[in-house]
């Protein structure tokens, strides 16, 4: 497996368990009161920087002992991580959107948050579902 | 998902008539990875020309010795 296809699924991994995990401790927290009554903000922050530090921590034990020609970035992975990137793009776009309408609405800034993190999650997993996919089942450029 | 490419390769029959090269020592030749090596053999990834012209280069045979396109279409 490319070491770029690896960091793909590491990405599209850590950030379905991480959201996932944020969503249930927020659930659990809330115990059927109201959403936005819910302590949300330090189980979001914490879930978004624990996802960062488990792919930086993830990256690098899955570098360990790989030579130093097979971690490179040749041109397919450039090509396959810029067409996972432009697909993962339009999900920031429509969370940075939809965060924008929330706050003209004056929505509470629970669900502002939400959406824009939503959004994130959503690129993240799109993007590295597309990386994913043109290791798997093939990239023609011609 | 992908639309398959109709280009084929005789990249591995090269390799086996260059001194049985491996994918590996191909891959460094012209400066990629070894999966992206299996990925162009195995039809999974068309290169850029200039990575198909130094595959070619690598092994001293024209373009169309390495990369074959059927000339009717349908």
């Amino acid at each position: 497996m490319a070491h770029e296809e690896k960091r793909a699924w590491i990405m599209l991994v850590v950030t379905v368990v991480a959201y996932t995990a944020y969503v249930v401790v927020v659930l659990t927290r809330a115990n059927g009161a109201p959403l936005t009554a819910t302590a949300y903000v330090a189980p979001l922050v914490w879930s978004i920087v624990l996802a960062i530090l488990a792919n930086i921590v993830l990256d690098i034990a899955t570098s360990l002992g790989m030579p130093r020609s097979e971690r490179r970035r040749d041109t397919r992975d450039k090509e396959i991580a810029r067409v996972g990137d432009l697909t993962g793009q339009s999900f920031l776009v429509i969370g940075g959107l939809a965060g924008l309408i929330l706050s003209l609405v004056e929505a509470d800034w629970f669900w502002i948050s939400n959406v824009i993190y939503l959004g994130f999650v959503l690129s993240a997993v799109l993007g590295s579902a597309t990386r994913i996919a043109g290791y798997r089942g093939g990239f023609q450029t011609w | 998902m992908v639309k398959p490419t109709r280009v084929t390769n005789s990249i591995r029959a090269l390799r086996f008539t260059h001194g049985e090269m491996t994918q590996a020592d191909l891959a460094e030749r012209i400066g990629v990875t070894r999966q992206t090596v299996i990925a162009i053999e195995q039809g999974k990834y068309s290169p850029s020309l200039e990575v198909a012209f130094q595959i070619a280069h690598v092994f001293g045979v024209p373009l169309d010795d390495v990369f074959q396109y059927p000339q009717d279409s349908e």
